[in-house]
């Protein structure tokens, strides 16, 4: 079977999770811009990560027949710093328009604080400016409601952004109804014991359909699988799903939602 | 809401998932077990995140329908206004102001 995973941090993996991708069928996979952990001290550390997901990942995907895209953003970790935050905003424009880049993201909330929301009315208008893409990122926990519904509302207070052209991901039972009705794509994240699981994307696959859907791993340097993906889809056909459906979900949704971008082209 | 049902059975759904399930169960009573057991339990059963834990529990036993959508409002903070300052990056997973409804 053919996957896209549309969100994972591939800076953090080993060379051996790229074979396990590749042998796996996931042979087109989108890398967001995150957290690194700690935060960083000054934009110099956001160019060079920024080069890292938009050149180096690219390349060193590419030796293993797999093809790699990136999103650029600031994170919502590192909002809180409004000098920080002011020197990254300026340098992004620069990294979207490398030829790997989709668009901004993954941009959104964490806390849900006033620095935070600042921040992502500027990303967003970055992107509303450029014609951008965007993949937002909710918070998570007790923050995730509250954040996605604030995020939902900045986004459609500006005009010049569509629904149809962002990814709200990290959606749960209780936000999935809400973003699909706003017109939104969502995203499901598979952990492999903190939160979603393949059990639970197959159930919310069941309950809301499989219209602007995206399942992903989103594996990262903490405790997470890059196969996650195969793993839900092997969920899928245990309880009895089409191939059809299940190539639907991990192959035909991405694609649609990614080739938006003119830059995107799936393997 | 739009309730697309799977191809199986909900007895297939019971043969496959009741085994992982009863662990769970079992994981969770051995959990509850451990805070009593240790010193400072009475403290620990105060906290927030235990209280909204047995308050879950309840949700669970008494709802018809939709208990993971219930479940996951419980635990959310339901309040609109942007924090002022964040001062603790952490997420809990739990929300302090619902775990004492009804206390």
């Amino acid at each position: 079977m053919k996957v896209i995973d549309p969100h994972i941090h591939m800076a953090s993996r080993t060379t051996d999770d790229y074979m396990a991708l590749a042998l796996g069928g996931i042979h087109t996979i989108t890398e967001p811009s995150f957290w690194a952990g700690f935060d960083r001290r000054s934009a110099d550390g956001f160019h060079d990560y920024f080069h890292h997901i938009s050149v180096v990942e690219h390349a060193r995907a590419a030796r293993f027949g797999i093809k790699h895209y990136c999103w650029i953003g600031l994170n919502s970790k590192e909002s809180e710093n409004l000098q920080l935050a002011e020197d990254v905003l300026k340098i992004i424009p620069e990294y979207l328009d490398k030829p790997t880049a989709l668009g901004l993201g993954e941009i959104g909330l964490n806390k849900n604080s006033r620095n935070e929301l600042n921040v992502l009315e500027r990303q967003l208008s970055i992107a509303a400016e450029r014609g951008e893409m965007i993949l937002i990122h909710t918070p998570h926990l007790e923050d995730k409601l509250k954040g996605t519904r604030m995020i939902m509302e900045m986004i459609l207070n500006e005009p010049r952004l569509q629904p149809s052209r962002v990814l709200i991901d990290h959606a749960e039972e209780h936000t999935i109804g809400e973003i699909k009705d706003k017109g939104f794509w969502f995203g499901l994240t598979l952990y492999p014991n903190s939160k979603g699981s393949p059990e639970r994307a197959v159930d919310a696959v069941e309950i809301f359909g499989s219209e602007r859907i995206c399942i992903n791993s989103s594996a990262d340097w903490s405790v997470s699988d890059p196969l996650a993906t195969l793993k839900c889809a092997n969920e899928m056909r245990r309880r009895g799903h089409t191939e059809d459906l299940i190539n639907k979900i991990f192959y035909e949704n991405p694609k649609a939602f990614l080739s938006q971008s003119p830059k995107f082209e799936a393997a | 809401m739009l309730q697309e049902k799977g191809p199986m059975q909900a007895k297939e759904a019971l043969e496959k998932y009741f085994l992982d399930n009863r662990a769970r169960m079992l994981e969770i009573a051995s959990f509850l077990d451990r805070i009593d057991r240790y010193s400072g339990s009475p403290e620990a059963k105060e906290d927030f995140r235990y209280k909204s834990l047995m308050k879950a529990l309840k949700i669970i036993l008494e709802s018809e329908d939709e208990r993971t959508k219930k479940v996951q409002l419980f635990f959310s903070d339901l309040s609109s206004a942007p924090l002022e300052k964040v001062t603790d990056q952490k997420a809990y997973g739990a929300w302090k102001e619902s775990s004492n409804e009804g206390d």
